[in-house]
């Protein structure tokens, strides 16, 4: 196996706030290989974002890493240990250079008032030796490889004369332009029509193939993650608590939390399947549940809540790359 | 089944015009034309279509929330029959009781402000529904407890509340007038899908014990799938297909439903589907194109689509749908 591109191991992120120490994400690790898709899941407040933010070191000012949480950023010749980047400097090598990230809310992404085709420009700019000249034709060019009409005339408009499919594909020729490593894509087809969906989706999958690069996929939508991602992890309350490959997790899932989410979404292919939700909600970070953060809506630890309660769960290892944490996965209900 | 109809439109049409240039005719937003449909007592209608399609105007319309232009809205219960189109004074007041909304976004649509009694209660008050504060407190307990709320949370804020919650509270707040009919605007859309698998649970069990029609609107179709009885398809301001809901899944007539449902992504990671590509974007309804509305962006668009508005054609019992050449596509 070829080594991983990128490395987290033991991350542990905290937010310093008006109410105390806020535990945002919980001792996460996981490696993204070259070329791989990996999908990241959980509900809202379950840390998928911070935990993405934390590659590239964009988390506010009041984040405190945890003594022992170590990123790992592998390119051609180097290692780079992401968390030691201080200054503005160092950073610009994973802000931009080996990473590019993609937001879920396009309009919100660009400067309204710099044409996208400034924009683009400038990012070129910096990042690489081009002139001004060769940058705007690669930025032409990305412009037109994502499938927008008339780039060149595009190139010279704001993002407001853009409609929302059209402002998501420029947002991904932007990011790609600088033909970065990893590339982190935070629920980049939510606020889209289903049939735009489906073409930026195809469009992803065509560039992971054309660059063969890596991309950490966050949604909540388990359906988008089936059809793009290889690996997926599934984060709950900042803790990761299940990873495998995709059909592993999504035909097989070990932990109770990955079964209800499944069990919660509406299926086409039966209509009569009954909805069922995971109970209660999501606990405030500020009062993370002891033992195991999953129990206080967990509905099958019955006959261990005590176990489950008090005991963290180590992260078992169920066939080869399958982890889950949880008490009754280890007890052996799996073979 | 019964087949009494509760609310119909017919050949209802919602414009809005825009600022002009000084001369010549106003451009006109064209955001429903030509709608006609008929919402069955007790039944859970869904009304599905990507955004700018107009469902949401058309939801509006029915509520008389948005100016209607031409045609006519016919609300009849047990106890009266309203045309929307010149419902005025009185009438108009017993009108808003009698129909209800449900908003999209649970954190803008609540008051900061007010705690979770009066929230539910202002309609009450409002409406005159109520005579005095004890037999309005007992309303709101009556209407809290079957939106699964407790004592407890009457007296908080909002804030305190997620997602989920706030969309319960929400619909308490439409129901405590004692609706026949409500309009559910992409009401589970901005919830997790642990929790809109409650709130759509809430919805239906609402539905078959009080007997409400819902008029449901969502952009997402397995949700709709999972929920109506009945649904129609709406793009660019018409409705393109409208089916019971078996049927519109097994049956697909019209070439946007079944783009539609193919874009939605499958579950299982070995499903090799491809999508069907819909070239383009949703035109614009200020311009819409002649023709079929769908021409553009069909990849079955002829000379004749171009030309001719489709009629509105029945495929099979209660199965309708616009569109020329249905049949050689099936």
């Amino acid at each position: 196996m070829t080594n991983p591109l990128i490395s987290v191991k033991d991350l542990t992120l905290r937010f310093k706030t008006d109410e105390g120490l806020v535990t945002a994400v919980n001792d996460v690790s996981f490696d993204i290989a070259p070329g791989e898709v990996l999908g990241l899941v959980g509900e809202s407040g379950s840390g998928k974002s911070v935990t993405a933010k934390s590659l590239m070191m964009l988390n506010a000012e009041n984040s405190v890493y945890e003594e022992g949480s170590q990123i790992t950023l592998r390119l051609d010749d180097e290692e780079i240990d992401v968390l030691s980047l201080r200054r503005p400097r160092e950073q610009m090598v994973i802000r931009g250079g080996a990473i590019s990230m993609i937001f879920q809310e396009p309009m919100a992404s660009f400067a309204p008032a710099i044409t996208i085709g400034d924009q683009m420009v400038e990012q070129l700019l910096i990042h690489s030796d081009m002139t001004a000249a060769q940058a705007r034709e690669v930025s032409i060019e990305m412009l037109t490889r994502v499938g927008i009409p008339e780039p060149a005339q595009r190139f010279g408009q704001y993002a407001f004369e853009f409609s929302g499919g059209m402002r998501q594909r420029a947002m991904i020729a932007m990011a790609l332009s600088t033909k970065p490593r990893l590339l982190i894509a935070d629920e980049p087809t939510t606020a889209l029509d289903v049939t735009i969906q489906a073409q930026v989706i195809e469009l992803m999958k065509d560039l992971v193939r054309e660059f063969h690069m890596s991309i950490l996929f966050i949604t909540h939508d388990l359906g988008v993650i089936a059809q793009t991602a290889d690996r997926v992890a599934v984060m709950y309350l900042g803790n990761l608590v299940e990873t495998g490959t995709v059909r592993q997790v999504i035909n097989s899932p070990a932990h109770p939390y990955t079964r209800g989410l499944l069990n919660s979404l509406p299926k086409l292919d039966d209509l009569d399947a009954p909805l069922t939700p995971v109970p209660g909600d999501i606990p405030s970070p500020l009062d993370r549940p002891s033992g195991c953060v999953f129990h206080t809506r967990c509905v099958e630890s019955d006959a261990i809540a005590e176990k489950c309660r008090n005991e963290i769960p180590l992260t078992s290892i169920d066939g080869a790359n399958h982890r889950v944490a949880c008490h009754l996965a280890a007890q052996g209900d799996q073979p | 089944m019964s087949k009494e109809v509760l609310i119909a439109a017919r050949d209802l049409s919602v414009h809005f015009p825009l600022r002009g240039l000084g001369f010549g005719k106003r451009p006109v937003v064209r955001a429903c034309e030509g709608i006609n449909i008929e919402i069955e007592k007790g039944s859970f209608f869904g009304l599905v279509g990507e955004s700018g399609s107009g469902k949401t105007t058309l939801g509006r319309a029915m509520l008389k929330a948005a100016p209607i232009s031409h045609g006519e809205v016919i609300f009849s219960d047990d106890e009266v029959t309203y045309d929307l189109s010149s419902l005025q004074g009185p009438e108009l007041k017993d009108y808003r009781k009698r129909a209800q909304l449900i908003f999209q976004d649970p954190y803008a649509a609540l008051s900061p402000r007010m705690t979770v009694r009066d929230i539910i209660a202002e309609p009450l008050e409002v409406m005159g529904i109520t005579s005095n504060r004890d037999e309005t407190d007992a309303r709101v307990r009556e209407i809290a407890a079957k939106c699964r709320l407790n004592l407890e949370h009457l007296r908080r804020f909002p804030h305190a509340f997620s997602g989920g919650q706030r969309q319960r509270i929400s619909i308490a707040r439409a129901l405590v007038s004692g609706p026949k009919f409500i309009v559910a605007d992409e009401s589970v859309a901005a919830l997790d899908v642990s929790i809109q698998a409650d709130v759509l649970n809430l919805l239906n069990s609402i539905q078959q014990e009080s007997g409400i029609t819902f008029l449901f609107i969502s952009h997402d179709l397995s949700v709709i799938a999972h929920t109506c009885d009945f649904v129609a398809v709406m793009y660019l301001g018409q409705i393109v297909e409208a089916a019971p809901t078996r049927k519109l899944f097994s049956e697909t007539a019209h070439p946007y439903t079944r783009a539609l449902l193919s874009a939605i992504p499958s579950l299982d990671p070995d499903d090799q589907h491809v999508a069907q590509k819909l070239e383009g974007e949703i035109p614009s309804p200020i311009n819409p194109p002649p023709g079929c509305r769908f021409n553009t962006r069909c990849p079955h668009a002829q000379e004749r689509c171009r030309k001719e508005v489709p009629e509105w054609r029945e495929v099979s019992g209660g199965h309708n749908v616009a569109c020329h050449f249905y049949q050689e596509l099936a």
